[in-house]
């Protein structure tokens, strides 16, 4: 049987179950930490591997066969989720050995963290649209638990935002499977694509389209439902938000990618071009969110809502290209932004706070951790020859392949806007003296050198990892594009799932 | 009867929105809880209303005798119902601990993360 | 500060206490081929332990739970999860039913499975989740 599709969802499952009976010992959490988020990256490379070897990889849960019981499904797309997903857990499971506070870690930080790998990577798994349901709350839950750890006034107010907005997007999503299950009669997302396709167009799919529209563009913080994320990102703990924002918007990304290419492909003419201008008010106000900001975090969270856009402009299109790019930006987007929220709480550990006016001399101390700034920085701006540039490119050449001018144009002023932002940190941050009324935290006793180690590695090792697909990028394109023509031929994932094509 | 859920289902969303417009957080959280409850009502309502025998098999048959109701749907609002409770139980939690820590429960008095 | 129970509710509370417990048993065994199981059993189990909460205070509570709350929910997690695995062993998907019948030397037939497990699993984690989130609530009342 082909287990690698079922491990990366029970292998966390596992190793949060274990780190909550040892929740009394820090040091037994920390080890499962690094152990759970070490098997998941192998458990996710080795379903890679078998999905680049021979396609489609198929469980059915409990021996039901599809479409009755829950199916899980890895494609290339989900695969290579499920490797991001990995990735970001180790690097997190490091950065968490300096970074989390011992009382964090009494109130269940590591449990949570594994739920929340869990629910991530079912997400990414399932076949079924319910339980896909079932997997976002459990990651809604396990996030909610995180973003309140410390439970500041700040953190309060902006886990009520992101706790309702969260709430009403799972309710319309879940009432949008109750009419879909209406029409169709089932559940599982490859039946639901043969049923729909056979049944006659009507306004009502259109609506129910638009539903799941709603529903996951809020979970991905897309125009216009998108307040929540700047609002509450930067209140919690760094590694959480780090997590957050590599990750969890990605989910809706995803269910976006996985929805309106296999289920609701037939009115892209409605649905996609609905999407395209979504995706280009995503990015535009970002953008100008993010210029207006001047709090470290506060300004990635608004570049997390304006590098949705570039995704969403890539599933838009509805291009072979187009699909290409939105793939590969979500790779190149998880690893980057991850990046520079670790980047935000090295130097939040060095100078004490994430505000730009009173940091600043952090070239001058310490210039590596400044080049290890710039990589992830001028690879989110676009530079080539980093990763974000062959992203952007991509992107690009497919919108004006399309002919989708204004868009394009669009796509391109962010660009720019985004490479103002990232040097405003740069000059604000790295560039100009210290100010003189500053007070240096570095008397800190957590500052010392061996537990700065561990908030180095994970960010040099992701800083590899950018430059590994910037100057490395032709098999991480081929990946790309395999998955874009699975994509774009459902007919493949409905066969690998139900047996025979209908 | 569908028509009747219909409008009971519909007075529940319309009363779920107008709670979650209101200041205060209880309000909004109960907002919440009628919204789960509308979308369970939903599922209910567009899977088809039958009035059958529940969906088990009796010892030693094959197959249900006579009409049953579909069970997915039940199971469906189960499972919601289940989710919706373990994360309200968690909002009524958080709304607490942000009383104890704002002192107020007044949504417009927590913009400070918003600008 | 919570107010002291009542005579009725105290006496009440060490008779419903028990009862209520061995009916979530039941209500969890039965489970196997009628309507109930671990979900619904472990809510009213977790309903005994509320009432008895309610009735005497957190501390109190906690020493007649023995194990803490939040303990349950790994180790109800962890049941369900090893239950998912046997299925693997004989080459089949993950949480496939397997079936060990045991014959008693009454005659009787006990049929032992991982659904079975399962159950216990899901009842010992919806009690410690129950029970963590009440207990949790009632202490930063009681302080």
């Amino acid at each position: 049987m082909r287990a690698e599709v079922a491990l990366p969802i029970l292998v966390p499952l596992l190793f949060g179950a274990l780190s909550l009976i040892a929740w009394r010992s820090n040091l037994m959490q920390r080890v499962l930490g690094i152990i759970g988020s070490v098997t998941l990256l192998i458990c996710s490379i080795w379903l890679l591997m078998s999905v680049l070897d021979q396609g489609h990889v198929v469980m059915y849960m409990g021996g039901w066969m599809a479409p009755y019981g829950i199916t899980l499904v890895a494609d290339l797309l989900s695969a290579i989720m499920v490797v991001l997903t990995g990735m970001m857990a180790v690097a997190i499971a490091i950065y968490s050995l300096s970074s989390a506070s011992p009382s964090h870690e009494k109130f269940g930080y590591y449990p949570l963290m594994h739920l929340l790998l869990a629910g991530v990577a079912g997400s990414f798994l399932t076949g079924d649209i319910f339980n896909l349901y079932v997997w976002f709350e459990v990651m809604l839950i396990a996030s909610f638990a995180l973003l309140i750890l410390g439970g500041e006034r700040a953190q309060m107010e902006g886990a009520i935002k992101y706790v309702t907005l969260n709430l009403l997007s799972s309710a319309i999503f879940l009432s949008a499977i109750g009419l879909l299950y209406g029409l169709v009669g089932t559940l599982n997302m490859a039946d639901i694509a043969v049923k729909l396709s056979q049944t006659e167009h009507t306004g009502l799919v259109d609506v129910i389209a638009v539903m799941f529209m709603i529903a996951f563009g809020i979970k991905a913080a897309a125009f216009p439902l998108f307040f929540w994320l700047p609002a509450s990102y930067h209140t919690g703990p760094v590694a959480v938000s780090a997590l957050f924002a590599g990750l969890l918007t990605k989910v809706g990304v995803y269910a976006l990618f996985r929805v309106f290419t296999l289920i609701f492909n037939q009115s892209p003419e409605f649905t996609h071009q609905l999407l395209l201008w979504g995706a280009a008010f995503t990015m535009l106000t970002g953008v100008l969110g993010a210029a207006a900001q001047f709090e470290f975090r506060r300004i990635l969270s608004f570049h997390i809502v304006s590098q949705i856009g570039y995704m969403l402009l890539g599933l838009a299109l509805f291009t072979p290209l187009a699909l290409v790019g939105g793939v590969f930006y979500i790779m190149h987007h998880i690893i980057v932004k991850t990046n520079l929220f670790l980047i935000s709480g090295i130097v939040h550990r060095l100078l004490g706070t994430y505000d730009l006016k009173q940091l600043g001399g952090v070239y001058k101390d310490r210039p590596y951790l400044s080049i290890l700034f710039l990589i992830p920085a001028l690879s989110l701006a676009g530079l080539p020859p980093l990763s974000g540039f062959f992203a952007k490119f991509i992107i690009i050449r497919a919108g004006i392949e399309a002919e989708a001018w204004v868009v394009t144009a669009i796509a391109l002023i962010v660009g720019l806007l985004t490479l103002y932002s990232m040097i405003k940190i740069w000059a604000e941050v790295f560039w100009k003296p210290l100010p003189e009324n500053h007070s240096t935290v570095d008397s800190n006793p957590s500052t010392k050198p061996s537990s700065l180690a561990f908030l180095y590695i994970p960010v040099v090792l992701l800083g590899a990892c950018t430059l590994f697909i910037g100057l490395n990028g032709q098999p991480i394109y081929e990946i790309a594009e395999a998955s874009a023509k699975q994509l774009l031929n459902p007919a493949l994932y409905i066969e690998a799932v139900l047996g025979e094509t209908p | 009867m569908e028509p009747i859920m219909a409008i009971v289902t519909g007075c529940l969303y319309a009363s779920a929105i107008y709670m979650m417009l209101r200041r205060s957080i209880v309000k909004l959280v109960i907002g919440l809880m009628l919204l789960s409850n509308a979308a369970n009502l939903l599922i209910f309502t567009s899977a088809g209303m039958t009035r059958g025998a529940p969906p088990l098999i009796p010892l030693g048959a094959m197959q249900p005798d006579g009409v049953i109701a579909d069970p997915l749907p039940q199971a469906l609002i189960l499972t919601a119902i289940v989710i919706a409770f373990g994360v309200l139980s968690f909002a009524v939690v958080l709304i607490h601990r942000a009383y104890n820590i704002i002192h107020t429960d007044n949504l417009d008095e927590m913009k400070d993360t918003d600008t | 500060m919570m107010k002291p129970g009542t005579l009725i509710l105290h006496v009440a509370a060490r008779f419903l206490v028990p009862l209520q417990l061995v009916f979530s048993i039941f209500l969890l065994l039965r489970g196997h081929n009628e309507p109930g199981g671990g979900f619904i059993a472990g809510l009213v189990a977790s309903g005994a332990f509320a009432l008895y909460l309610f009735t005497f205070g957190a501390a109190v509570t906690r020493d007649l739970m023995r194990v803490d709350p939040r303990n349950l929910i790994g180790i109800g997690l962890l049941i369900a999860m090893i239950s998912a695995l046997p299925a693997w062993f004989h080459g089949q998907a993950f949480l496939t039913s397997q079936w060990w019948p045991i014959l008693l030397p009454g005659g009787t037939e006990i049929k032992l499975s991982t659904p079975l497990f399962f159950d216990i699993g899901v009842y010992v984690t919806v009690l410690g989740s129950v029970m963590t989130m009440l207990v949790a609530l009632t202490e930063t009342e009681e302080r």
